[in-house]
């Protein structure tokens, strides 16, 4: 059970880095962007492919980037030039990512056992310094020493990694170019009237939103050990339920406590499935059901709770009004 | 400073709602001429308003900014001579970010935008001491989303907005239409001030006629699309509602003449 949620938040720390390119499009654009499912695949299919090739795990990585910067910047140019509705935009370029796709990795499933990845590197750099040691001799005096994983390495570089990018994105977006496209999602009218093109802003955060996602499905490609045409499957609606789980619990009042809470949103959504997972009758085929599920109760719930303290408000209010204008009528009630 | 000459503009053409949004517009603004535009509903006012800030281009004729041929600029790039506070409070903000980041994108309208921080210390001190001349207090809610400030505030802000980067050119879309009277007073006496303190160039179209009077040196009226009076710096002095009305009824009561003499 340790282990289960252990790798839950392995995994959500690798899969906030996705679901901060869809909190950049979703939420600082107002853009629905459903290229996502495609270009996480693209990632991980440009990744994986370089690495079997025998490139060095990093380079792979940064080509995979490369490649969801494309990806979304041909949707935004699909949008903003061609005119196309930014949902059909989406879902075209998905589309076309999935044969794309296809084609980088030669074949539908792309193994990377054995090969040497990000991953396995940062275990063995790890290693090499000894500091499993310490965590492990740390967690035994508390006596936890057998219930947790061998090594800390994967953990602790992602938390590092996906933290880096949280703060580039903060500062990114307190930029001239970040606020006209933060103003863009806001109100395009006024991003015109002060002299900022707000169709270039589009191409560049969709581009830059991509390739977060992109990195994020080359990471985890490397993770899982192998690249798979079908992995990106409703990633998009992961992506929200990060987001909207994150903001629901953590708050979004400023740019870096949402970016922050994105993460979060995304560990404890990796969290939950982990936990659905151990329930007996459910199903790996049954997570997206579970993942939709999920989103649709984050949306739903706060309008609800909304609802519910509105109607309490006013039932305070009316038993108020009425305790003052005469004790019987309240007495009554 | 604003030159627009034989500007012509047809919406619809070609089909049974063929409208003459313009027709063979001059007008000529120099430095620090401030222009007030009155006229009834679809007199055109809005759609030269839209001809000059490049959201439409005109079918003929030609628009010039500082001696710069604009009439197919784009919108986003004329912007860079170009201040503009909408009619709607909403439009000239965004609501959900900071008045001090706000200010910062009105900052940047003159400028290439760059990877340098928006607010930086430096630029929070001059973007305070701008927000200051409005009197209203906001310089103390430099973090306060503008989305939060009313409608008089938030107009006070677009014309701080628009106009503290000394635009070539300042437009003003019935910018105090939406207000309580109150309000509009105050934004009325801001633009004033504003104004005559950066010697602004100025194109205001209002609809209040006491407005147009108050404010500016010359007053245009439109009907139809075309000019169809002219006041200069003199006559405008000497100009009142009544008058105005008068002027009005003789041109309109003419045309209509000539319109029926043409059926008839």
């Amino acid at each position: 059970m340790p282990e289960a949620i252990f790798g839950a938040i392995e995994a959500g720390m690798i899969y906030a880095i996705m679901a901060l390119g869809v909190y950049l499009s979703f939420r600082i654009l107002d853009f629905p962007d459903l290229t996502v499912d495609g270009s996480f695949v693209t990632g991980a299919a440009t990744a994986a492919i370089l690495i079997v090739n025998g490139y060095h795990p990093l380079i792979a990585t940064l080509a995979a980037v490369a490649a969801g910067f494309i990806a979304g910047a041909i949707t935004g140019l699909l949008h903003t030039k061609g005119g196309i509705n930014p949902l059909l935009a989406g879902i075209l370029m998905m589309i076309a990512l999935y044969s794309i796709n296809l084609r980088i990795m030669g074949k539908p499933n792309l193994p990377l056992l054995r090969e040497e990845t990000v991953i396995t590197g940062i275990n063995n750099i790890w290693e090499s310094i000894g500091l499993n040691g310490l965590f492990g001799s740390i967690l035994n005096a508390i006596g936890l020493g057998d219930v947790l994983p061998s090594t800390w390495g994967v953990l602790i570089v992602m938390l590092i990694v996906t933290l880096c990018i949280k703060f580039l994105l903060d500062i990114f977006l307190r930029t001239e170019i970040g606020l006209a496209l933060r103003a863009t999602g806001d109100n395009e009218g006024m991003v015109h009237s002060f002299a900022a093109n707000t169709k270039n802003m589009k191409v560049l955060g969709l581009a830059i939103s991509n390739a977060l996602v992109a990195l994020s499905g080359a990471l985890i490609a490397q993770y899982n050990g192998f690249s798979d045409a079908g992995m990106g499957i409703g990633m998009i609606v992961i992506g929200l339920a990060s987001v909207i789980i994150g903001e629901a619990i953590f708050g979004h009042k400023t740019i870096v406590r949402a970016t922050l809470a994105v993460i979060g949103g995304a560990i404890i959504y990796r969290i939950i499935i982990a936990l659905a997972m151990r329930v007996p009758f459910l199903e790996t085929g049954d997570m997206k059901l579970i993942t939709a599920l999920i989103v649709i109760i984050a949306l739903i719930l706060p309008r609800f709770i909304n609802k519910l303290q509105e109607k309490q408000r006013k039932r305070k209010r009316l038993a108020e009004l009425q305790a003052g204008n005469g004790g019987e009528n309240f007495a009554s009630n | 400073m604003l030159q627009i000459n034989k500007v012509n503009k047809i919406f619809n053409e070609g089909t049974p709602d063929e409208k003459m949004a313009l027709s063979n517009i001059q007008l000529q603004l120099k430095k620090g001429d401030f222009v007030t535009i009155i006229g009834s509903n679809g007199a055109g006012k809005s759609t030269l308003m839209n001809i000059v800030s490049g959201k439409i281009f005109p079918d003929t004729g030609n628009v010039q900014i500082a001696g710069i041929d604009t009439t197919t600029m784009p919108e986003h790039k004329r912007a860079h001579y170009i201040g503009r506070v909408f009619q709607d409070p909403m439009a000239g903000t965004a609501p959900n970010m900071t008045i001090e980041e706000n200010l910062a994108i009105a900052y940047n309208r003159t400028k290439t935008r760059t990877l340098r921080l928006g607010t930086s210390k430096k630029r929070r001190d001059f973007l305070c001491d701008q927000l200051a001349t409005l009197h209203l207090g906001l310089e103390n809610r430099l973090q306060a989303k503008v989305g939060l400030l009313s409608g008089g505030e938030r107009q006070a802000l677009s014309l701080l907005m628009a106009t503290f980067t000394e635009p070539k050119i300042l437009l003003l879309d019935e910018h105090t239409a939406a207000l309580d009277p109150s309000r509009a007073e105050l934004v009325t006496q801001l633009t004033k001030e504003i104004v005559e303190m950066h010697n602004l160039t100025t194109l205001m179209v209002t609809h209040n006629m006491q407005q147009a009077l108050n404010l500016g040196n010359r007053l245009i009226m439109m009907d139809k699309g075309q000019i169809i009076f002219e006041s200069d710096e003199t006559e405008k002095q000497n100009l009142t509602v009544e008058k105005l009305m008068t002027e009005f009824q003789r041109i309109r009561g003419t045309q209509f003449m000539s319109d029926r003499a043409l059926l008839a």
